[in-house]
């Protein structure tokens, strides 16, 4: 079913083909080493939308974000992103994922892990593409990329990790508790930088239990049968 | 002040890396050109050595190969004292003599065993044998790298000096080995011949320009450690300056 | 890819000297083979050949349950897995390639020194050398289907090396018949060679392939 009703232009969100993106989740149950951590859930995310998966400690916030991400298949349901377009193969390859740990190696400096990731993502098309001091710049980690990851506390590592979303552009953000270790002047910083997304036409679905500074998002509640029980 | 007391508060100074490096700076280039001189000397006189009667001109290689067979087992020395300071009197130099060390002792070795190998290919007619004193060698450049490389394995430098200090005491049993080697089972390579009781059997004319040499080669190995030294010294501070300004770009941008 | 791959290199080269540690290992192995067999020069040289392909395949399988299990302890596995513009095979092939050029061609340059040690010919040194440099990379290949296999296991080294030795044993086959075929008049260098090439290529179309599908079934 494509959202021919939805032809409001939501921001600069439009795409050129005048669809919006949508990532819509029927039924979808996810589980985890054979426990069931949630079924018959259904969602939709537009261009411009944040999602916000609250729950218990495992209650399936990561499960669910893995499983958008492509990283483990749903035990039921299905799960699309209409408008995709050409540009990208699937929904993981349309996605930026920030998991608990933050793919970069210590061993190397900042700088060279996020021109890795850059030239991993592709080149792609410019926009929303950011130079690599660009993106530094917008963490706060501006002056310090010549230092090697290990060096950097928890906090800049995790703003490193915010800056590869930037470096790539990916409508689809998948953010696994993204504030986790960031102050509050970091967490603010980067509130502004999801708005901005939201603003651009990109999807946000982010597992937290921090109110994270997006303004207006929905939000679905994990596991709260489950816990009953 | 008496003397005792002025000589053990030098001993602390040196202790500082700071006046080591102070040191290093003044020390080096008197070392550079000291060994250089003996080099230089040692090996004109070793071309004015006279051939030997059996072995021809072939006999040259003696003259370097020697000196680093003797550098390769003083150099493991150095590293086991160094090792025992390190765990006994915990002096701060003590790991960074013996982290600069090991690599100068691993291409030392790595040339007294290349040079052996060239002299015996037309003594021996091959260019390796597995015998005695051959093999320790072989086993002391194991030892080498093996040092080097779980030096470099751990991040963590006064950790990894314990671990290197300790394999580097346990592996001392193997230059006693490499030098009676020789004497204890019957090998191919020759006995010792310079240093033995009961005089030298080696012949003045090639004696001299073997110690000139072998004193050529020991300067450049302490102006090398001595450079060494402070590049570790000195790569330790860039890395302890690096962490403080992972720290302030933090504080920076709180302001 | 190319990033991948520099970036591997560039890893490899930085962090703990893997390198150097496949090559101590390598002539470690070497040298204690003359105290098994005694320093016969004569049977030195004749079982040079086999005892330096055995020491290579060992030593190479030393870092290799390290190739995809660093990438999953930080993370970065996901996102090569989720990157879906790249061919997971593929990407698995350049982590192949890279793992290869910096832990196992030290080993194949190591070789012709170690085959002096053996007291081997000339000849046979090079055809050895020749045959380890065509022979390992299909190691690495097969060794990836096991890494990307044990990912998920803490302690997965050993057992990389018990699952993957016996489905090497063919590469060693013919590695060690060619060297010989180089050695001995009567024994011909050629087909084995080319067979081990053949071994080479196909599983560096397969070994990716498989090691893909596991690495996509191992996340979680």
């Amino acid at each position: 079913m494509r959202p021919c009703g939805e032809m409001i232009l939501h921001g600069r969100g439009a795409r050129k083909s005048g669809l919006l993106m949508r990532l819509v989740a029927e039924n979808l149950g996810g589980e985890r080493n054979g426990e069931v951590l949630f079924s018959g859930l259904g969602f939709s995310v537009a261009a411009g939308e944040a999602l916000l998966v609250t729950g218990l400690n495992g209650s399936g916030k990561s499960t669910l974000l893995r499983i958008i991400a492509g990283l483990l298949p749903p035990s039921e349901g299905s799960l699309q992103m209409e408008a995709l377009g050409d540009e990208y193969g699937s929904i993981a390859d349309a996605a930026h994922y920030i998991g608990h740990l933050n793919a970069m190696k210590p061993a190397l400096t900042l700088r060279e892990n996020l021109e890795f990731w850059r030239q991993f993502g592709g080149a792609g098309p410019g926009r929303g593409r950011r130079s690599i001091d660009d993106a530094l710049d917008a963490v706060g980690l501006a002056g310090i990329d010549d230092l090697p990851f290990s060096y950097l506390s928890a906090g800049q590592k995790r703003r490193a990790s915010i800056a590869r979303l930037l470096v790539v552009h990916r409508p689809l953000w998948l953010l696994d508790e993204p504030t986790s270790s960031l102050d509050s002047q970091s967490e603010q910083r980067f509130g502004q930088l999801m708005r901005d997304h939201l603003g651009d036409g990109g999807l946000i679905v982010a597992a937290t239990h921090l109110p994270l500074q997006l303004g207006k998002s929905r939000e679905i509640r994990l596991g709260a049968e489950q816990h009953a029980s | 002040m008496n003397s005792a007391a002025s000589r053990s508060g030098r001993w602390v100074d040196i202790a500082n890396p700071t006046r080591f490096l102070d040191l290093a700076g003044r020390l080096l280039p008197w070392l550079a050109g000291l060994s250089t001189l003996a080099l230089v000397a040692g090996l004109w006189m070793s071309f004015q050595a006279p051939d030997d009667y059996q072995q021809g001109s072939t006999v040259k290689i003696m003259f370097i190969h020697v000196p680093f067979a003797w550098l390769s087992m003083m150099c493991y020395t150095i590293m086991t004292l160094a090792a025992l300071g390190t765990l006994v009197w915990r002096h701060p130099l003590a790991d960074v003599s013996a982290k600069a060390a090991a690599p100068i002792g691993a291409v030392f070795t790595a040339l007294a065993l290349i040079t052996g190998s060239l002299w015996g290919k037309p003594m021996w007619g091959t260019w390796w044998v597995w015998d005695a004193r051959l093999t320790s060698v072989f086993v002391l450049f194991l030892m080498y790298l093996g040092i080097i490389a779980l030096n470099r394995a751990m991040d963590d430098a006064a950790k990894a000096a314990r671990a290197t200090a300790i394999i580097t005491l346990v592996g001392f049993i193997n230059i006693p080995i490499i030098k009676f080697s020789v004497d204890w089972w019957n090998t191919l390579h020759q006995p010792a011949s310079v240093l033995r009781a009961g005089g030298s059997t080696i012949d003045g004319s090639m004696l001299r320009p073997l110690l000139v040499m072998a004193l050529g080669f020991t300067l450049l190995f302490f102006t090398l450690h001595v450079m060494a030294m402070r590049n570790e010294i000195w790569r330790r501070r860039i890395t302890a300056m690096r962490r403080i300004a992972a720290r302030g770009a933090e504080r920076g941008r709180a302001e | 890819m190319m990033a991948l791959f520099v970036r591997d290199v560039r890893l490899g080269l930085r962090a703990g000297g893997g390198a150097l540690v496949a090559v101590l290992f390598f002539l470690a192995v070497i040298a204690i083979v003359p105290f098994a067999v005694g320093p016969d020069l004569k049977l030195l040289a004749r079982i040079g050949g086999a005892m330096l392909w055995i020491g290579a395949l060992l030593a190479s399988l030393l870092g290799l349950d390290r190739l995809f299990q660093a990438d999953r302890d930080d993370g970065s596995l996901d996102l090569l897995i989720m990157a879906d513009r790249h061919l997971l095979p593929v990407t698995v092939l350049v982590k192949c390639l890279a793992h290869w050029f910096v832990s196992v061609l030290p080993l194949v340059l190591a070789a012709p020194l170690l085959g002096l040690f053996m007291n081997m010919e000339p000849k046979a040194i090079g055809a050895t050398t020749l045959t380890l440099l065509v022979g390992t990379p299909a190691i690495t290949f097969i060794g990836a289907v096991g890494a990307a296999v044990a990912v998920a296991l803490p302690r997965g080294g050993l057992l990389v090396s018990i699952i993957i030795l016996p489905l090497t044993i063919p590469v060693l086959i013919f590695g060690v018949s060619a060297a010989y075929g180089a050695m001995d008049a009567s024994a011909a260098f050629l087909p084995p060679f080319l067979i081990l090439a053949a071994i080479t290529l196909f599983f560096a179309v397969l070994g990716p392939i498989a090691s893909a599908a596991a690495l996509r079934g191992s996340a979680d």
